[in-house]
């Protein structure tokens, strides 16, 4: 479809989906310009996915090939799942971020570059032998648009006399306003953060508006773009939308589950990357009454929020892999003591310090097994960054209706990834019932259950007259609670903790089949692995291809349907951001044939990566 | 005193109220029992509710304290007492927690928490029974043994540099620091008391005897008659005076303490320091008598100061943002920011 904008010679076009990534340096402000595009994108009625990525380094040096900083959308008039395989746009401010990011970019594919940072010095810094914007050679296959953004932002801003660090840094918003007339989107909300970002310095303000306006204006005027570009609105379920990234549903999450349930949200965490922002979030909660604490370390974290579950709050805390490892003894000290607590991990690259920007899916096995002793634990794992709203609910609402600890697993892609969320009714939320004990109705015994069926027992919360009895770490009689070394109790408490967890089952719901209920191939996945999932899938249901998809939210206990479907499929891959763990549980517990489908570079997976294997698997049509 | 909701009118409390069902488990002749009985004797007379009390602890000997009291408690990990018990305290202000800990659960595998709740200064009482010691796994040198010392690890004698406890707490900002004896019981309850009533982090050093692996170590302390040569009773606005029928004192020479006898030196009783529990150049002062040889050890309460607690300034900053933001909204929540509406 073309057709000439009014007063304008170029064409229009309408899309139904783009791709569109922005790259720099780590000073360059592209996570800003990214999210700025997020939200106008959302308020246009896009279907849209995003993915940062960005250095560990607060600011590698400038130039290099480490420094990058790159932030990806998808955005579509129909239903998305992913922020996008390859780029149609790669946004390129310096020749690091092209040399990092054009591989990925899909050939005929448009390059935007801000020409005035081709200088020597950073082609060399960036590993150019020449100069790729003039060799005639290396960017033959994509269209190439090479502005001097940084001579163009200096003349719209000649006459405010700003130094040409200011102008440098306006450049991010003149390839923002390039691109929204390219993709047709309004300005305002933009100009409005910005009025309201730099409300104490009115010369950046314009400075900023300028630049934007000039990229605009470019657009608009250039001749090395010949047309301008439509995404029509999404057809979304009916309801309100905001765009949310997984972190930020988390601690959402959290709140609801206290504001809805009459219980005090007690938050301990410790700085972690990519965590730290629900330590952030819920701290600016405190009209919520929600209760922060920043604490010394990781175990500090994890046993303040023990004490504070003990004395009856939710207790939550959330960390990285390594600080999962590092709260392990408390985990176990929760399961002993038979405490509600909710631990968050959002998961990066490990081993050990790893890669804590890029994510991954492979603390799976830590979480169910990293423990001394028999040591069980539910898990549960969210599937986009908007499911993490339900996933917290979920979470705090095993741990308290079972009075038993609960890991979440989430991760970077979801935790600074989002997507556009339909506003959950909130009166639709199941509501979470508490053990709380306050008359002892003669003798009391603390380990005794109070609810048979959940296997809780009462949480007599320090303060509750008559009540008084001791817990601890040391194995316990299952009545009283006091210490116990006798062999038959021992036996006995090993038993009941795995039953904790077991019965958990009853309350959670049964597994459900996207696609056909029985098919040729089952993709089979958890957490972050979703959307790309789904896409891979659809697209190959759509080309003729018998295969369905489950993808579990509880990972223990399973949902009590799970052997029973998965024995309906006489194939089952596994796609996991690890090197097979939850393959590995599934083979174990079930005896099926599933095989992994792994990537572990710490990128997401990639749709296009899952349905080559799923045509490998079934055979070319 | 603060006045707390706790300390209302109710039927008094004995000792016997305080004491569990348990069968005691230390050695024979532990200090710890000493220990436990000051603490049982002195909780009837702070007139707090006995539901509102909760003794939380770590690992070792001493770490067992919670489950012979019949109040709340909570036996947790090893070094853990102090934040598990900052959880309790942040989500329940009302409770008097104490936290029983040892050199080895405080000193070493929990020194970290152990600096952090006395900078964060929450209302909570810390017994660090100090034996100088692993008495539980059987006799290793801890963070408080003297150099030179042969235990099982340290065959051929300790090369470690041993860690002063109310220096380490002085360090950490703590505003009430003191120290008593197992045996000395009346001192002992007092300071109970003291630290009881002190409105923030109470760090409270309790020397034990440890008489299967470290017997005698605060021999010198605790027996007639020589331990009133070692003794240094301090109390607030009166000399440091020590040694039988007081006829020893420290008098400071520049900023050097020194020990004078007032019956052969020539000094009297004005030449000698007066201890100021605010004073915290002296309390630096007096920490370092605690290895120095020829000094007495000072027991008692070395330092306090007033400062604002941890819990009183959240939960101050909390109903501040409730009155200025008003009270959370879980619908405004999820609708700040852009939101679209699609039909």
């Amino acid at each position: 479809m073309s057709e000439t904008k009014k007063g304008s010679k170029k064409n229009v076009e309408t899309l139904e989906q783009v791709t569109i990534r922005f790259a720099g340096d780590s000073g360059d402000g592209m996570q800003l310009t990214g999210h700025q595009f997020t939200d106008t994108t959302a308020l246009v009625g896009n279907d849209l996915a995003t993915l940062p990525d960005f250095p560990a380094e607060i600011r590698a040096p400038a130039g290099s090939l480490a420094g990058v900083s790159s932030f990806q959308i998808q955005f579509s008039s129909r239903e998305i799942q992913t922020p996008g395989d390859h780029p149609d746009v790669l946004v390129a401010m310096n020749p690091a971020a092209l040399k990092v990011h054009l591989s990925d970019l899909r050939s005929n594919g448009t390059i935007i570059v801000n020409a005035a940072n081709f200088n020597k010095r950073n082609l060399q810094l960036a590993g150019w032998d020449s100069n790729p914007l003039e060799d005639g050679q290396t960017l033959v296959d994509y269209k190439l648009i090479d502005v001097d953004m940084t001579r163009l932002v200096g003349e719209a801003l000649s006459d405010m006399g700003l130094p040409p660090k200011i102008i440098a840094r306006s450049t991010n918003m003149f390839a923002l306003g390039l691109l929204y007339w390219m993709y047709s989107r309004p300005m305002d909300t933009t100009i409005k953060f910005i009025e309201t970002k730099f409300k104490s310095r009115p010369e950046i303000v314009e400075a900023n508006k300028r630049a934007l306006q000039a990229g605009f204006n470019f657009g608009y005027t250039t001749e090395e773009i010949s047309t301008s570009y439509v995404v029509l609105k999404a057809k979304k379920p009916a309801g309100t939308y905001r765009n949310i990234m997984g972190n930020q549903a988390l601690a959402m999450g959290l709140v609801a589950a206290a504001n809805l349930n009459g219980l005090r949200l007690f938050f301990s965490g410790y700085p972690i990357t990519p965590a730290s922002d629900i330590l952030h979030i819920l701290s600016g909660y405190k009209h919520f009454r929600v209760l922060t604490f920043q604490a010394e370390d990781e175990i500090a974290a994890v046993t303040s929020a023990i004490g504070a579950a003990y004395a009856g709050a939710l207790a939550v805390t959330a960390t990285s892999g390594p600080g999962m490892a590092l709260k392990s003894e408390a985990m176990g000290l929760a399961i002993s003591a038979e405490l509600p607590l909710v631990a968050i991990n959002v998961q990066r690259g490990g081993p050990s310090t790893g890669m804590p920007t890029k994510t991954e899916q492979s603390d799976l096995f830590q979480a169910m097994y990293g423990r001394n002793g028999e040591s069980p634990i539910v898990v549960l794992a969210a599937a986009t960054p908007a499911d993490c709203f339900n996933t917290a609910y979920e979470a705090c609402r095993i741990a308290i209706e079972h009075m038993i600890p609960v890991i979440l697993l989430s991760d970077g892609y979801l935790g600074s990834g989002s997507e556009p969320w339909l506003l959950p009714d909130i009166d639709a939320l199941p509501p979470i019932k508490n053990h709380k004990v306050t008359d002892s109705n003669g003798e009391f015994y603390p380990f005794d259950f109070i609810d048979q069926e959940a296997m809780a027992r009462g949480w007599a919360v320090p303060g509750t007259p008559a009540l008084e009895h001791r817990i601890g770490g040391l194995e316990k009689d299952s009545r009283t609670g006091n210490v116990s070394g006798d062999y038959d109790n021992h036996q006995q408490m090993v038993d009941r903790r795995a039953q904790k967890v077991a019965v958990v089952a009853r309350n959670i719901p049964l597994a459900t089949i996207h696609g056909d209920d029985s098919s040729e191939l089952l993709v089979l996945g958890w957490g972050s692995t979703y959307g790309a999932i789904r896409a891979a899938v659809d697209s190959a249901r759509k080309q003729g291809y018998s295969v369905s998809q489950l993808h579990l939210r509880h990972l223990n206990p399973f949902p009590s349907n799970l052997g029973e479907l998965l024995l309906r499929f006489p194939k089952i891959i596994v796609p996991e951001i690890n090197t097979g763990q939850l393959t590995r549980i599934i083979r174990a517990e079930f005896l099926v044939d599933a095989n992994v489908l792994s990537k572990v570079s710490g990128k997401p997976f990639f749709p296009s990566e899952i349905e080559e294997r799923i045509i490998q698997i079934l055979g070319e049509k | 005193m603060s006045v707390n909701t706790a300390e209302i009118e109710q039927p008094a409390l004995k000792r016997k109220d305080f004491v569990s069902d348990q069968v005691i488990r230390w050695c024979p002749g532990c200090g710890d029992y000493s220990i436990l009985a000051q603490v049982q004797k002195t909780f009837p007379e702070l007139g707090h509710r006995k539901e509102q009390i909760v003794f939380i602890s770590g690992i070792g000997c001493a770490s067992r304290f919670p489950y012979y009291m019949n109040t709340y408690g909570f036996h947790t990990i090893h070094g853990r007492a102090t934040t598990v018990a900052t959880g309790v305290k942040l989500a329940n202000p009302d409770l008097s927690v104490w936290v029983v800990t040892g050199d080895g659960d405080s000193l070493s595998i929990g020194a970290n928490h152990l600096v952090h709740l006395l900078r964060r200064n929450l209302d909570i009482n810390i017994l660090l029974v100090n034996n100088r010691i692993y008495g539980l796994t059987k006799g290793q040198y801890s963070p408080t043994s003297e150099p030179g010392k042969k235990t099982k690890s340290t065959p051929f004698g300790s090369v470690d540099r041993p860690l002063n406890p109310p220096a380490f707490a002085l360090g950490s900002a703590g505003t009430f620091i003191a120290r008593s004896l197992d045996v000395e019981g009346k001192h002992l309850q007092k300071m109970l008391a003291a630290a009881y009533q002190h409105k923030g982090t109470s760090f409270l050093e309790i020397y034990q005897n440890c008489l299967i692996f470290n017997d005698n170590a605060f021999v010198d302390l605790s027996e007639k008659p020589h331990k009133l040569e070692h003794q240094l009773l301090l109390e607030d606005g009166q000399p440091m005076l020590f040694g039988e029928g007081h006829n020893k004192g420290i008098r400071m020479d520049g900023h050097r303490p020194v020990v004078v006898d007032l019956e052969q030196d020539g000094y009297s009783v004005d030449d000698i320091v007066v201890h100021d529990k605010s004073d915290k150049m002296l309390a630096l002062m007096l920490s370092e008598l605690t290895y120095m040889a020829d000094f007495p050890t000072p027991l008692g309460i070395i330092y306090q100061e007033q400062q604002d607690t941890y819990e009183d300034l959240v939960h101050r900053q909390i109903e501040a943002a409730v009155q200025q933001l008003g009270k959370g909204d879980l619908q405004a929540l999820l609708h700040e920011g852009h939101t679209w509406i699609v039909d």
